[in-house]
């Protein structure tokens, strides 16, 4: 197995592994981390799989549109998280709880 | 129904343990057999991708000498695929928007520091933001650039808000609208009048100019990062 | 796609800058001028909804516009590219967002609040569904849709009750949860064929790893399903637009939902070259379960919103039953379904901007006490029953043609089971339409506190209604924008039927 192909196996692992977590936990905060594991996982793919040997001769160690990709997706993570976490907050204030609830469906 | 409080689970991680628990042991059995499915799927498909790998690092290679800087990654980010970077900025500010929608700040005010944090920010704060300076310019040919160091001067926003520095009026009010919008505005400022140059496209920056729009946009960019980080920590509007 | 240029328009692409940009730079200046938010919207709204129809007829006078974005071609740079689809739910976007947003100036007149945060936000929303639907990028197709499910749950929790938090937030975890699964199978996409260009992606799909190749584009593919809310990951969708203000439930039960199903059909048809025949029939049998899930729960909801928000349950369900349809050859139900997606959108858009009428005039949505409204809001109640007549699937509407080409292409097929399916979930449509209008037109038992309903969001409501209905004498102005695939679908490798996904 080369380098590439296992960091990519490790970001797969942790995508599995999130979404297990992210079903499992109630607790709000768990579910917000767990999907900040996953969209490290989905990076470590994203990134891990550029270092494969390029076709050409190709002067650049890895390629860099994906590692541009993942600057964005990054970016936009932590977006996702500042809001998630600002709904949480209010959430908590408001009623005291950090869970979904049971009885939001009618 | 729906606004009384639930004070059964108020109790933040214990009660969240017990509701751990909600999920009967055969269902969760079923859910890591669903899952596993699910990894073997990925593993294979990781492992049917051939070598040698597909990929734009040619491309980008062959065209770097018109994007105006010499740093790969920067020259996809703010050159070849703009685009997806303006988008990026408004999704920051749209973040912004909807956290100041739910509620309001506690302030920074009410901080008290402890000894650390009072000596602290007098040394790193000035620090930061000359490492951040610099890390915008090495962008254009090395690491850095514009989400660097946006992200440190979010961190010196967050250190002084920690350490209970009070910010001056005037920084919470339409100034700080205005700064945590400057990025996306210049960006698409300049990426339309792009277009409308004869044989232009959007955000299409003519060879030449490259370089010193790039870096407009990126100083933009770094302030409005910085702004927006800081205001997600604060968590509300002002 | 029928559309093709004969010559280059330059129409084309300077609209389709506009209708991206016109939005965006409303949003920035409504969030910088709070206090003028509500004016500086509406012009935005009424310029893009122009250039959104100026867009529309260049697209059809000169085929599909494309725009490459910073000058580099595809590998290298990002493309747009709006064709007849794209043109299509961009222009039912517009009339749906500019009666919307018509309805909002009222809606909101009294409540600053929800007003100075309601403008940056919605406009940010359209801003993201038109960018969605130009883009001919894969990555930045990712952008665009976290940008709309982050504008869409900011909007949700507009509120402020714990009810509106909660839809927010399960809203938001589902969104970001749908947005990586797609992300994942980007990757791999790029990873296989190095681009990640919509066109350059479908000419390599059939050359590609295969195993890398469906495992992307199932996890792409199930990740729009959980955004579209297509049966069984419809859960979060009622508790999100039932707890919204009625402005927002609206966008976001006519507009956004379509957005992803949108991609879905976009991957399916154009890029992954028509899909595979088991996974065809997986989608119907979902759709299927959807139409009479999503019916029945709405028949029995004690809440007008809640009623609505199921009946869109049901309705995404009839887009998926398209999908066994067109890969068993009859490129008749990609125009059904999309022409269902149009009716709906206008129709359910109505819906919800009634019963924001009903909502304001007696202080709550309770079905069984929505008596006599009729006496005091008969355009309400008019169009609440027009838009209902489209969703039931009666003639003249929009949503008549759509169940009709979809019922041709069934019975061609001979596949009587949806056939029963369509019209059963017409016969539910009509039971849970009538329960509300019927609790409207009983006298009232007693006298309520009301409340005035300003006749903007009265004649808005009536409006959409009304273009519901009208859509449906429009078919053969409208379909030749429509005529998905039968070219593509056929010729075009599929790629998994010969894997078996």
């Amino acid at each position: 197995m080369t380098q590439p192909v296992f960091w990519a196996l490790v970001g797969m692992a942790l995508v599995v592994l999130a979404l297990y977590a992210l079903i499992v936990h109630a607790h709000l905060l768990r579910k917000v981390l767990a999907l900040n594991v996953m969209s490290s996982g989905v990076f470590l793919v994203f990134i891990g799989l550029a270092r494969r040997t390029p076709g050409e001769d190709v002067p650049m160690a890895a390629d860099p549109v994906p590692q541009a990709m993942v600057l964005t997706g990054i970016v936009v993570a932590v977006a996702a998280t500042g809001l998630a976490l600002a709904l949480i907050v209010r959430l908590r204030v408001l009623t005291g709880r950090t869970t979904l609830g049971d009885d939001t469906g009618d | 129904m729906m606004l009384r409080p639930r004070t059964d689970r108020q109790a933040g991680p214990a009660s969240s343990a017990r509701a751990d628990k909600g999920l009967p042991p055969a269902a969760r059995a079923l859910l890591v057999l669903a899952l596993l499915a699910v990894f073997a799927g990925l593993v294979l498909a990781v492992l049917s991708l051939s070598e040698p790998a597909p990929g734009l690092a040619a491309a980008v290679d062959e065209r770097i000498d018109e994007s105006g800087v010499s740093h790969p990654v920067t020259a996809v980010l703010l050159n070849f695929r703009g685009y997806d970077t303006l988008l990026e900025l408004v999704v920051l500010v749209l973040a912004v928007m909807g956290a100041w929608s739910v509620g309001r700040a506690r302030g920074c005010a009410g901080n008290v520091p402890g000894p650390l944090l009072r000596q602290l920010p007098r040394l790193m704060a000035p620090l930061m933001v000359l490492v951040a300076g610099y890390l915008l310019w090495v962008g254009a040919h090395a690491p850095g650039g514009a989400f660097q160091a946006g992200s440190l001067l979010g961190g010196v926003g967050i250190l002084l808000c920690l350490s209970g520095y009070p910010l001056p009026g005037w920084a919470n009010g339409p100034a700080l609208r205005v700064s945590a919008v400057l990025g996306v505005a210049v960006f698409a400022a300049l990426g339309v009048v792009a277009a409308l140059l004869p044989g232009g496209a959007p955000l299409d920056w003519p060879p030449a100019q490259a370089k010193t729009l790039i870096l407009t946009i990126e100083l933009a960019a770094m302030l409005s990062i910085g702004v927006v980080l800081a205001a997600l920590f604060a968590g509300g509007r002002p | 796609m029928p559309l093709d240029p004969s010559g280059p328009g330059l129409a084309g692409p300077a609209w389709m800058l506009a209708v991206v940009f016109l939005p965006l730079a409303g949003a920035l200046l409504c969030f910088l001028l709070p206090r003028l938010a509500a004016p500086v919207g509406l012009v935005a709204a009424a310029l893009t909804a122009a250039s959104t129809l100026a867009l529309t007829l260049a697209v059809m006078a000169d085929g599909t516009a494309r725009t490459q974005l910073g000058g580099w071609a595809a590998p290298l740079g990002i493309l747009w590219r709006a064709d007849g689809l794209s043109v299509a739910l961009l222009a039912m976007t517009a009339a749906v967002g500019v009666t919307v947003s018509l309805y909002a100036t009222a809606y909101f007149r009294n409540d600053e609040h929800e007003r100075t945060f309601f403008w940056p936000l919605w406009l940010l929303l359209w801003t993201a569904l038109n960018a969605l639907f130009v883009s001919a990028d894969l990555f930045n197709l990712y952008v665009t849709l976290e940008l709309l499910g982050f504008a869409a749950a900011s909007l949700t929790a507009l509120g402020g009750s714990a009810a509106a938090l909660t839809g927010a937030i399960r809203y938001l975890l589902v969104s970001v949860l749908g947005s990586l699964s797609y992300l994942l199978g980007v990757a791999l996409i790029y990873h296989g064929c190095g681009t990640v260009d919509l066109a350059l992606v479908a000419a390599c799909v059939p050359d590609a790893p295969r195993p890398a190749m469906q495992v992307a584009a199932g996890a792409m593919i199930a990740g729009l399903l959980l955004k579209t809310a297509l049966f069984p990951f419809h859960f979060w969708l009622p508790p999100a637009h039932g707890s919204a203000p009625a402005p927002v439930s609206a966008v976001l039960s006519a507009l956004v939902v379509k957005a992803s199903f949108y991609l879905v059909l976009r991957l399916w048809v154009d890029v992954l070259g028509g899909g595979g025949r088991w996974v065809a029939e997986l989608l119907g049998v979902l759709g299927a379960a959807a139409v009479l899930w999503g019916s029945v729960l709405a028949l029995r909801q004690e809440r007008l919103k809640l009623l609505i928000a199921y009946s869109t349950v049901a309705q995404v369900g009839y887009l998926f039953i398209a999908f066994p349809l067109a890969v068993a050859g009859g490129a008749v139900a990609w125009t059904g379904a999309l022409y269902l997606a149009l009716a709906h959108g206008l129709a359910k858009a109505a819906m919800f901007l009634s019963a924001g009428n009903l909502l304001r005039f007696g202080g709550h949505d309770r079905i069984a006490e929505l008596d006599s409204a009729v006496h005091r809001l008969p355009l309400t109640l008019t169009a609440f029953a027009l838009a209902g007549v489209s969703i039931m699937g009666l003639p003249p509407s929009g949503g008549f043609i759509g169940k009709w080409l979809l019922l041709e292409a069934a019975f061609e097929q001979e596949r009587f089971g949806l056939v029963a399916v369509i019209l059963l979930g017409g016969v539910l449509a009509a039971a849970y339409v009538f329960k509300v209008v019927g609790h409207a037109f009983t006298p009232a038992a007693r006298e309520r506190r009301i409340r005035a309903v300003p006749p903007g969001m009265e004649w808005s409501a009536l409006l959409l209604a009304a273009a519901a209905i009208v859509l449906g004498l429009t078919l053969p102005l409208i379909s030749p924008l429509l005529q998905l695939g039968p070219a593509s679908a056929a010729s075009a490798v599929t790629l998994a039927a010969g894997g078996g996904a």
